[in-house]
């Protein structure tokens, strides 16, 4: 019911330089020297979500395609496999954009998690087709801990956006 | 009077569009990577763009590791020195014999006429992480083309092989491990030079013994060692350690598994060697020859 949604701000517009930072964070964080990708939180994944979900206008399937290329070539991975899951992803975090944010937090999450267990379905996919070494049920792990953390992401990355417009000396942030 | 749309309306192609061309695109460049290696230069271009932000993700572990290794304690340094020393004392005697060996198996070949096969020049590296693929056993290196290594050189540790320089990057390169699913290696039985080939399980921790005879002559704890006739490898490099053997009346081949000599996931340094230097090609010339002199010689160079 449209009466049940929860109470929102009136949000300000998002900058493009802040989700630009927030974006290569993310990444960052991807090409930390992790042993292996199992049970990590794909954190780009879920920023790309985030944006595409929240600015679909400043957020797309290009971009995510060409952070997907830059995994793709960190990672020594297949090239092209990262790109094809993350345009995947982007396309259905657009697609649902308006039906996702209608429900709670904890709600949204869940179609988070599908989105982000389809791509990761769409990546052992191409990898299996192309000989890989099947990495076992861990490697779904990273999409239930990024999922859980749909939450605090929203909260973190709508800060910027919360913000009152007359900014004073009593402003907490 | 013509009414164009504001631009509010303008978004480009529709979604759809937009992901087919890209899925398109993703498919083509994963063809082109994994049938024709095509792809190798635009990775590059991206792999040296992202350098600095990954050097930057790096800095606090690189730090920490700096801080840690300022306060190793000086009883810590004694131990590690005595330990050291009496490793060299017990190995002296390896390498003043090993001079003169090496002088002779110089000698000897000078007479064969048969060209050095080991090339000295081996460059010393460290594994900066290991691959966050995790569909195959790979580990980068902080060694890369600029320092000289090429793709194709064999990269050991002090027990034995561990994998192969498979791509090479400007200031790193990636080794693939000989766990991953993709590498196969020609090996030979220490004891007896039984020859095989060995590829990784891709399960990370063995290798598997291919096609060997269910009645080949082979036990657990056999050594399998680098038989060097691929041209990769230098021949002797210490590789597996046979574990388990099933042989199955039902199937031809004995199902052998190798546990890797050199602890595989455990250390930091690593050794790149020298490439081989290649054998003179196999002319069409000599292969009619052995064509025409029969089974018998053809059998002979099968075994020796």
């Amino acid at each position: 019911m449209i009466l049940d949604r929860p109470a929102q701000h009136l949000l300000l517009p998002a900058k493009a330089g802040f989700i630009a930072a927030t974006v290569a964070v993310a990444l960052a964080f991807n090409l930390l020297p992790w042993q292996d990708l199992r049970g990590v939180p794909d954190l780009l994944a879920l920023v790309l979500t985030f944006w595409c979900v929240h600015q679909p206008r400043k957020m797309g399937i290009g971009i995510a395609w060409a952070l997907g290329l830059v995994m793709d070539a960190s990672n020594g991975a297949l090239f092209g496999q990262y790109a094809l899951a993350y345009a995947l992803l982007a396309y259905a975090a657009l697609a649902l954009h308006r039906r996702i944010l209608r429900f709670t937090l904890w709600q949204q999450a869940a179609h988070v998690l599908v989105l982000l267990l389809a791509s990761q379905v769409l990546m052992l996919a191409v990898r299996l087709a192309s000989g890989g070494t099947y990495p076992g049920l861990a490697f779904f792990v990273g999409s239930l801990l990024a999922a859980a953390l749909w939450p605090v992401a929203s909260y973190v990355l709508l800060i910027p956006q919360r913000r009152p417009v007359n900014v004073d000396d009593t402003t907490p942030l | 009077m013509e009414h164009a749309p504001p631009q509010f309306f303008h978004r480009g192609p529709a979604p759809i569009a937009r992901l087919t061309f890209f899925a398109l695109l993703s498919i083509l460049l994963m063809v082109l990577d994994a049938r024709f290696r095509y792809a190798e230069p635009l990775r590059q271009v991206i792999a040296i763009a992202v350098y600095p932000v990954q050097q930057i993700a790096l800095a606090p572990f690189t730090a920490i590791t700096q801080v840690r290794e300022f306060f190793t304690t000086q009883t810590e340094l004694r131990r590690e020195n005595t330990e050291l020393h009496a490793q060299q004392l017990k190995e002296a005697q390896d390498r003043l014999t090993l001079e003169a060996l090496r002088a002779e198996n110089d000698q000897l070949r000078q007479l064969l006429e048969a060209r050095s096969k080991f090339s000295t020049d081996a460059i010393f590296a460290e594994i900066v992480y290991a691959g966050r693929d995790p569909f195959s056993r790979k580990v980068i290196i902080d060694k890369g083309s600029q320092q000289g290594v090429q793709g194709g050189q064999a990269v050991i540790h002090t027990d034995g092989l561990i994998g192969q320089v498979t791509r090479v990057q400007p200031l790193l390169a990636e080794v693939t491990l000989i766990t991953d699913k993709d590498h196969a290696i020609p090996v030979q039985v220490l004891r007896n030079g039984l020859r095989g080939v060995a590829y990784g399980s891709g399960d990370g921790a063995t290798l598997e013994l291919r096609y060997m005879a269910a009645n080949a002559e082979i036990a657990q704890g056999d050594v399998l060692v680098t038989s060097g006739i691929d041209g990769v490898y230098p021949r002797g490099l210490p590789v597996a350690r046979v574990t388990k053997i099933e042989r199955d009346s039902a199937y031809a081949f004995a199902k052998i598994a190798c546990q890797p000599v050199a602890g595989i996931d455990q250390f930091r340094e690593v050794l790149v060697l020298g490439k081989v230097e290649e054998a003179p090609a196999w002319s069409d010339e000599s292969n009619r020859a052995a064509k025409r002199g029969g089974k018998a010689k053809r059998s002979r160079r099968g075994e020796s």
